[in-house]
């Protein structure tokens, strides 16, 4: 028990810049190019890390505390969500709320810090993931309450555990479509625009420097692992009953999740902005019509 | 067998949003078309013990005409008329999801009070019936292009024959009959109409007929 939680966390925690990796692999195997290492990330953050940070004078002290704190929310986000059937660290009934809001309050920070920035720029990409984010938010709190519906519990590591068949793949559909908005991925937003002007996320964090864009790329990464974690418990086939099973499962599951993204920013293009409300609300549709149907 | 026909429900939920969402035509017709086969799969998943004459014959006809020749008619219009897509419909395609959802609710709530005493099948037929009665409704009022109203009202037709399925025991036939034939007429009639109005006036947006008049 002890065990299992403690790799499930050393995992997590050491093997989530591996995901930006796997998803530059797919891309790049679709253009037919060889792409990056797999392990990019930690070269970065390696060089990274070395530097030192650069402070604009406009800036103050939330500029320095937003990155500490995406990273600490990624952290916490990490122990309260479970892969496969695996227990997690901290649970306690209705956990799955303080989810919701920890990414909230993560995004709080970064948009404080994009405005602190006093940049017209940064305040243009704040508002756009501000408005993005209102319309993802409803679809992953009805998701998560269509899940505790369908297993009768409101906490996320005992919700997984006594899950029923039931809708769980318009479910998994609709929190794939809240992972690749949160994310920033393809169809909401191509993390791979640098100074373009339909940037959303990238565009906040274009003042962060040396160890603090290190941060917040980890804070990135965990938050990328945490919702590609929710979306394979979702797929892994409830026939798994041991706890090592499970977590291997859904290892298993969390890379064909991440795959998935690869394969889904490589076949399709950038959505207009305009039409990108209408994907989230299709989002959280779906997750309203499992609700409905769970508890019919 | 119990989670098949799940999926093909939940298969034809969605396959309403679609319908409610898409702007373009041509899909929304395959979407249609794709609801047919789906409805008539589970037509023969519900009755495949106590299969008679009286329903291998509606199947087919069921197959024919909503899965060949309305869809057809249909898409021989729109290829004509080189409409690609209902541009500015009454109700925008956001909201026609929110509502959708809203309908969803509805069907569900007046679906829980009535029991249906002599069903063949789950009671998750009625609140789904319903549905795809209520949706081929509102994208009936909601849209402008007559084509698309066409749809709606076709649409419209599959969730009265998913309700007729659940009672399908006694005397569907019949009727079930009667309305597929009326459907058929409906089309074909609306098709040379929306053919015509479209050939004369270059347009083919129901509203505009509301200010005819005469010279």
């Amino acid at each position: 028990m002890k065990y299992i939680i403690t790799t499930h966390l050393l995992f997590t925690l050491i093997l989530c810049p591996v995901i930006p990796g796997i998803i530059q692999k797919v891309k790049a195997f679709f253009a037919g190019r060889k792409g990056k290492p797999v392990l990019q990330m930690y070269y970065d953050w390696g060089k990274l890390l070395r530097k030192g940070a650069v402070y604009s004078r406009t800036t103050t002290w939330i500029f320095k505390a937003s990155p500490l704190i995406s990273v600490a929310t990624g952290i916490i986000g990490v122990m309260l969500v479970p892969l496969g059937k695996t227990p997690n660290l901290l649970s306690f009934p209705g956990d799955m709320i303080l989810l919701v809001y920890l990414f909230g309050f993560a995004r709080f920070a970064t948009v404080l810090a994009a405005l602190d920035t006093g940049s017209a720029f940064e305040g243009m990409g704040a508002s756009r993931e501000v408005q993005f984010s209102m319309l993802a938010e409803p679809a992953m709190l009805l998701g998560l309450c269509a899940l505790s519906a369908l297993s009768g519990e409101t906490s996320m590591s005992t919700m997984f555990t006594s899950l029923q068949a039931g809708t769980r793949p318009v479910l998994a559909a609709a929190i794939f479509i809240v992972l690749l908005a949160e994310n920033s991925r393809i169809p909401f937003d191509d993390p791979n625009t640098h100074l373009e002007l339909t940037m959303i996320h990238e565009v906040m964090i274009l003042d962060h420097s040396g160890p603090d864009l290190a941060f917040i790329e980890y804070g990135a990464a965990l938050k990328f692992w945490i919702y590609a974690s929710l979306t394979a418990s979702l797929i892994v086939p409830p026939g798994f009953s041991g706890e090592w099973k499970s977590l291997g499962a859904g290892l298993i599951a969390l890379i064909l999740v991440v795959a998935a993204v690869g394969i889904v920013e490589s076949v399709m293009a950038r959505l207009k902005l305009t039409r990108v409300p209408q994907l989230l609300v299709g989002a959280t549709i779906l997750s309203l019509i499992s609700l409905i149907l769970i508890i019919r | 067998m119990n989670s098949i026909f799940n999926f093909l429900m939940i298969l034809l939920i969605l396959l309403n949003f679609r319908l409610l969402s898409s702007s373009r035509l041509i899909p929304c017709i395959h979407t249609f078309v794709m609801q047919a086969v789906i409805l008539t799969l589970v037509a023969w998943l519900t009755h495949r013990h106590n299969l008679n004459i009286h329903l291998i014959i509606l199947m087919s006809v069921n197959v024919i005409l909503k899965a060949i020749a309305l869809p057809w008619m249909l898409s021989r219009v729109a290829h004509k008329r080189a409409i690609s897509r209902e541009l500015d419909p009454i109700v925008g395609y956001t909201a026609s999801l929110i509502i959708g959802a809203l309908l969803l609710g509805i069907s569900v709530l007046i679906s829980q009070p009535l029991y249906l005493s002599h069903t063949a099948v789950e009671n998750f037929f009625l609140p789904i019936s319903l549905f795809t009665i209520f949706s081929g409704l509102f994208i009936t009022i909601a849209r402008k292009k007559a084509i698309t109203q066409v749809l709606g009202y076709m649409v419209m037709e599959n969730g009265i024959y998913t309700f007729g399925m659940a009672m399908a025991i006694h005397e569907p036939f019949i009727v079930e009959l009667s309305v597929l034939l009326d459907i058929f007429v409906a089309v074909l009639i609306m098709g040379v109409a929306i053919f015509h109005i479209s050939r004369e006036f270059d347009h083919m947006d129901t509203d505009r007929l509301s200010v005819l008049r005469d010279l």
